[in-house]
């Protein structure tokens, strides 16, 4: 637990006082310095839900008592070409939530804390009907599928989608594609995981990877795939699963480099693609979208103090499919 | 097995074959099929040389059947037509590259995309809808079913347009497909041989910005005063490349060496697109993370469907687009062949087969 200032609600601020905050895989490699980048100490946390209990003099979007979101940025430079396009996801200078320099030169801090201070821009209003804490996951797991799957065109209704992974984000996944009118099928390792995927989450069929015939029986059937494996895997057998002109976008971030068999992608005019959550235009979208579709996030609610058991379940893939601290209810002094 | 290749068919053919792993060819006699009535029949007057050839004679991919008649950049004029050809008369100037059947039926064939049909059929080879075994363009003539065949315009030179048949497809179709073909924007071409060289001059006509990446600093003057790139990479000049990062809307990638991805997905701007034409034979290392940070893309590309094809060659017919070749005799053929292994040549060899591959008496 730490103690500390937040800036005072500038002009253009928000401040918000934080009720749920989602536990993403991300905050895992961020808190153990997997990636090599971090500047501890830091408080993770890039799902955050709260209410409003100030704003700035200059704040129109938003009043005290709203329901709000905060995702992955909370700023960036606004001047260049991606934040001209709404893109501030690709902007070389954004401010990531936690772990960064804010303009101020302070350190942002995440959202397992009470309260949280941002730019109106980088704030979501959240819809009425969805459910704070479920919907909590989507500000990062929710964009950062639904923003590849718009973009890539994987949204014609009865083309076939694949999502390799279900976790937090491969779930999320199966439910807005099946929202887009596609077909879903889960590839995964755990055949355990299959009944689960149909006949809960709505997926239309379920893959084992590791069976070689069922993946041979499967190529070259899928228009779209998924990828939000992050640990280190070959594309050979997931590039085979696609059709000509089919596309595979990876989302998850192995600290390896991935193989790719080159003649996968030139003997049928595949591709592979990356992407990185999304602009704040479209995570308001996509939780419009979200809404009108019923779609939230599965989760387990935990307490703030069994923080660090959640994560080390999580390490282990032992949850079905977020956890969500319930941070309005849990004590923090 | 059953026939020799003379006898196989009713038509007498001549050409260069590979007779084993060694790839050294040698004259051939063999036969080609009688013209069937959507077939055209066409005296060949050139063939290019394509760094496939070379790969296919030694058995490199494994598939090789032997004895091969390599080539599938060829060009000529109709001696015959079938009795249902509607598109090609005798005396027509028209070329065959890659291809020459596919099965009309599948997802990929019903859109033009022949060259994605899991059942083509390829110029050399490999067995045809008769159950013989296709043989390419180093040979005096051609039969070819009209669907794969190309009107090559009137006004066009016949040898520098062959190479267009499989390199200026093969890099054609990607510039179209990944969008890479709007004028303003920066193309970078790697790799400067038969297919680099032709990618420059399409992109070009393309109102495309294009600079060539490439190990050779040798090769920058040429690709900038005789090629019309507008700049040139060194790819192993550290701080050149370092200048150069996120600069480019896309880059076709020619090399079919084992190379390093991820300095050129650097050199993509935020949504560019690496695009391979080339095929490595080992796997490459994709940084997922240099991809995402961008949402960037690496994609393959392979010929292209017929009426592609004919849209190409009409397209490089327009703006004079022609490769820069090196005319050999038939008997050069081995040495060019090794030349080629060596990249000596600017760009492409291309056989003067009409005037001099004659079987000897």
């Amino acid at each position: 637990m730490v103690g500390y200032r937040f800036p005072e609600t500038g002009a253009d601020d928000v401040t918000i006082k934080i009720l749920f905050c989602g536990i993403c895989h991300s905050d895992l490699h961020c808190a153990r310095n997997e990636w090599g980048v971090t500047n501890y100490p830091i408080v993770p946390g890039h799902e955050i839900v709260g209410t409003v209990t100030k704003v700035g003099n200059n704040v129109s979007k938003f009043k005290e008592g709203d329901k709000v979101g905060v995702g992955v940025l909370v700023a960036s430079c606004q001047k260049c070409e991606s934040c001209q396009q709404g893109l501030e996801n690709y902007c070389p200078n954004m401010i990531l939530t936690y772990n960064s320099i804010d303009r101020d030169g302070t350190k942002t801090y995440g959202g397992y804390s009470d309260l949280i201070v941002v730019d109106q821009h980088y704030v979501l209003r959240f819809p009425d009907n969805m459910p704070l804490d479920a919907g909590a996951p989507l500000l990062c797991a929710g964009i950062t599928v639904y923003s590849p799957m718009k973009y890539y065109g994987m949204t014609e209704p009865g083309k076939h989608l694949g999502v390799a992974g279900l976790g937090g984000l491969g779930h999320v996944a199966v439910k807005i594609g099946k929202a887009f009118g596609l077909k879903v099928t889960v590839i995964s390792t755990s055949p355990k995981k299959e009944s689960e995927a149909i006949s809960k989450l709505g997926a239309d069929a379920f893959l084992v990877s590791s069976d070689p015939a069922k993946v041979k029986a499967a190529m070259g059937t899928m228009d779209y795939i998924i990828d939000t494996v992050s640990a280190v895997h070959s594309l050979a057998p997931l590039l085979g699963l696609l059709k000509v002109n089919g596309k595979l976008v990876t989302v998850g971030l192995p600290e390896k480099p991935l193989e790719v068999p080159i003649f996968a992608l030139v003997g049928a005019r595949r591709l592979v693609g990356g992407s990185n959550i999304g602009g704040m235009k479209e995570t308001q979208e996509m939780l419009d979208f979200c809404a009108k579709h019923n779609i939230a996030a599965d989760i387990e609610l935990v307490r703030m103090d069994q923080i660090n058991t959640a994560i080390e379940r999580l390490a282990k893939s032992d949850v079905k499919y977020r956890f969500v601290i319930d941070v309005g209810n849990s004590k923090l002094q | 097995m059953g026939q020799a290749p003379e006898q196989e068919h009713p038509k007498n053919a001549f050409g260069w074959a590979a007779k084993d792993t060694s790839g050294v060819l040698s004259p051939f006699h063999f036969s080609r099929r009688a013209t069937g009535e959507k077939d055209v029949t066409f005296k060949v007057t050139h063939c290019g040389i394509c760094h496939s050839d070379l790969h296919m004679i030694k058995n490199e991919w494994g598939n090789t059947i032997y004895p091969i008649v390599p080539g599938h950049e060829i060009v000529g004029v109709v001696t015959e037509v079938g009795s249902k050809v509607s598109k090609f008369k005798v005396g027509d100037k028209v070329g065959v590259g890659c291809m020459v059947g596919s099965c009309h039926s599948c997802d990929s064939c019903a859109i033009d995309l022949e060259n994605y049909c899991p059942k083509v059929i390829m110029t050399y080879a490999n067995k045809y809808h008769d159950g013989t075994i296709t043989y390419g363009g180093y040979s005096d003539i051609m039969v070819a079913d009209e669907h794969f065949v190309v009107r090559i315009p009137e006004g066009t030179p016949l040898d520098a347009t062959a190479p267009l048949l499989c390199a200026g497809i093969t890099v054609y179709s990607p510039l179209r497909f990944y969008g890479l073909d709007k004028p303003g924007m920066h193309v970078g071409v790697v790799g400067l041989g038969g297919l680099g060289h032709v990618a420059v001059k399409f992109a070009k006509a393309m109102g495309v910005k294009v600079t060539v990446i490439s190990t050779s600093p040798s090769k920058k003057s040429e690709a900038i005063e005789r090629l019309g790139a507008d700049s040139f990479l060194v790819s192993r000049d550290q701080d050149e490349m370092q200048a150069a990062m996120g600069t480019m809307d896309g880059i076709i990638d020619t090399v079919s060496a084992v190379h390093p991805l991820m300095p050129l997905i650097g050199l993509l701007k935020s949504q560019g697109k690496l695009v391979l034409v080339g095929a490595p034979e080992k796997p490459l290392e994709l940084p997922a993370f240099s991809l995402l940070m961008g949402r960037k893309i690496v994609g393959g590309s392979m010929i292209g469907g017929m009426k592609e094809t004919q849209e190409m060659i009409d397209f490089a017919a327009k703006h004079n687009i022609r490769a820069d070749i090196e005319v050999i005799p038939a008997d050069y053929v081995n040495t060019a062949l090794e030349r080629l292994a060596k990249a000596d040549v600017r760009y492409r060899f291309v056989i003067d087969v009409a005037n001099t591959m004659k079987s000897t008496p």
